[in-house]
């Protein structure tokens, strides 16, 4: 179809704008990781052409790991990842399941409600909540993050994995039933496992969500033990006035790689949960 | 819908028949209320409840360490007053119109260069959509250095290429300060217009372009009276899902300026955090963060209807 029509206009259709679209994502995280490679002297010194390491190091990842807490920080934004994303993964298929196959009293009520809470934006509620965290005494604990982001995460679940539920034809669960399966068994063992990318899909949106995460986690961990990634690199990666900008970057970078390894790996699911809400079939 | 499917599975109560607690639980709005009980309540105690108890404390005087007092609309009205206050609301606007457009026009372009065929697609997609997907505070982090008063790479370049004798104080200038967090802000959300868009490009069968083609229609005509009708409804969704979490944004102002220099990129949600989390007026806090409730639940209801329309 356009081979026939030149090199120019596939240059100008496809080449130049593409190039422009992956050069502007990609040189922040290029940025990261020159700065984080290159010396202090190189880093603060405005003369030298700043593009290209001239000689590179790994001593801010040294003093990262060394001299801050980034470790427990990473364990700890991986476990409220994994627990909130798997507990969202439950609540949300359990609320999904009836709403997307079963007729029952109230039924449009709490589907509104789930797409509504899916839109409401933290911003509106964190005040409150951090007054009803505080009452429950969780202030500075890691369960009140992991109390927390499944208000996020499990509206977002149920809604994506509603669409796939409704996709399950009728007649295989009827013919499990006839069988003799309870209602959930015919949930558990047929129309779950036909789920199977689905699940996938809402726990990989949910897992990078989850990463992502940051008002609730500044407001509620205070200190460095209890600190996720992204606070820990703001409120101690940055101390007072002085930037240490070859750890933070280095910060940056590391806490991208979990993400982005489980995004590299499911970048369909990824894409399809990206694109489940506003693309219908 | 006169004959409910569910239904000729399930075994017809017959009368006399012993009551069972397996009975009881293949009934289906039984089964369907054990399932959605623990999601319903904890979205009550941690969405619903916040939500009323928000709209409560934006009617007390409530400093962090006292009880409230009711104070009727007073914090409201003490926001009219209050020029800060006014500017947020201006910076807020501005911010979220003027990133809409611009991730809507990227978007719509990232999404047509990807649509056509060539190799390396699948790399390219999951490159572009990289911003979208690493933590935000993270990549903010990245262009803070970037956008560095003292050793800017942009500024860099920008000397370098002849552009300008001295270089921007991108953060520190509050005009730029604008054009900065517009400027990322529209980096890492043009990949998921783009992405969306893409899906949506995707679903249009090339027999319509084809068609159209035949019948003497112009690469643009088409575009705009094939591509664009039924591409519609993806733009909508997109668009307001976009502008939601746009208008609340918090942390991508925060990493890069806080609302600095001087409120100047201050915005909704960091006003509201500054007065009620740092300042601990909880009730003036709460005040801030619900002004955005008109046009955030005008926005919400919308897109319920419209994501719900079938």
């Amino acid at each position: 179809m356009v081979g026939g029509r030149g090199l120019g206009l596939r240059t100008r259709r496809l080449y130049l704008p593409l190039g422009f679209f992956l050069v502007a994502t990609l040189f922040p995280f290029y940025w990261m990781f020159v700065t984080s490679i290159k010396p202090n002297r190189e880093l603060y010194n405005a003369k030298i052409m700043p593009l290209v390491v001239h000689q590179p190091t790994l001593q801010h990842y040294v003093d990262l790991l060394s001299q801050t807490n980034f470790l427990t920080w990473t364990y700890n934004t991986m476990l409220v990842a994994v627990v909130t994303t798997l507990v969202s993964l439950v609540l949300g298929t359990m609320m999904a399941y009836p709403l997307a196959r079963l007729r029952f009293p109230g039924a449009a009520v709490i589907a509104i409600g789930v797409a509504a809470t899916y839109l409401v934006p933290q911003p509106l509620l964190f005040i409150p909540m951090s007054d009803v965290i505080n009452r429950l005494g969780l202030g500075n604990t890691l369960t009140a993050v992991m109390l927390t982001y499944p208000t996020l995460l499990i509206p977002f679940c149920a809604w994506l994995l509603m669409g796939y539920f409704k996709s399950v034809p009728r007649e295989l669960e009827e013919a499990a039933r006839i069988d003799g399966a309870s209602r959930f068994q015919a949930m558990t063992r047929v129309v779950l496992p036909l789920c199977t990318p689905g699940l996938l899909s809402a726990g990989i949106f949910a897992f990078t969500l989850a990463q992502n995460e940051f008002l609730y986690a500044l407001i509620f961990l205070t200190t460095s033990e209890v600190r996720t990634v992204p606070v820990g690199a703001i409120a101690e990666l940055i101390r007072g006035d002085v930037f240490y900008w070859g750890q933070l970057m280095a910060a940056a970078l590391l806490g991208s790689v979990p993400v982005a390894v489980v995004y590299s790996f499911f970048v369909e699911y990824y894409v399809a949960g990206l694109t489940a809400g506003s693309v219908k079939n | 819908m006169a004959v409910r499917p569910a239904s000729l599975a399930r075994p017809a109560p017959v009368a006399g028949r012993p009551f069972t607690l397996r009975g009881l639980l293949e009934r289906e709005g039984v089964f369907s209320w054990l399932m959605l009980g623990p999601g319903v309540a904890f979205l009550l105690a941690f969405v619903a409840y916040p939500f009323f108890y928000g709209i409560s404390l934006s009617l007390q005087d409530r400093p962090v360490t006292r009880p409230g007092v009711f104070v009727g609309l007073a914090n409201f009205a003490a926001l009219t007053h209050d020029a800060v206050f006014w500017q947020v609301t201006r910076n807020t606007f501005v911010y979220t119109i003027v990133t809409t457009i611009l991730k809507l026009v990227g978007g719509m372009a990232l999404a047509l260069v990807m649509n056509q065929t060539f190799r390396g697609k699948n790399l390219a997609r999951a490159f572009v959509l990289l911003p979208f997907i690493v933590p935000t505070v993270l990549s903010t982090i990245a262009w803070m250095w970037i956008l560095d008063p003292t050793f800017s790479v942009v500024n860099w370049l920008l000397v370098h290429g002849g552009v300008i004798t001295s270089g921007f104080s991108w953060l520190g200038n509050a005009s730029l300060a604008m054009v900065s967090i517009i400027v990322v802000n529209t980096w890492r959300g043009v990949p998921f217009y783009g992405i969306t868009l893409l899906a949506g490009l995707q679903t249009i069968s090339p027999d319509l372009h084809e068609a159209a083609a035949i019948d003497g229609a112009s690469a643009r005509q088409r575009f705009v009276y094939v591509t664009l009708p039924i591409l519609k409804p993806v733009v909508i969704i997109v668009t307001m899902f976009s502008v939601i979490f746009t208008f609340s944004d918090f942390q991508l102002v925060y990493a890069l300026t806080n609302g600095g220099p001087a409120n100047a990129t201050n915005i909704f949600a960091i006003y509201a955090f500054n007065l009620g989390m740092l300042g601990g007026q909880l009730g003036l806090g709460a005040a801030v963060a619900l002004s955005m409730l008109p046009a955030l639940a005008l926005l919400i209801v919308a897109l319920t209807l419209y994501l719900r329309r079938d």
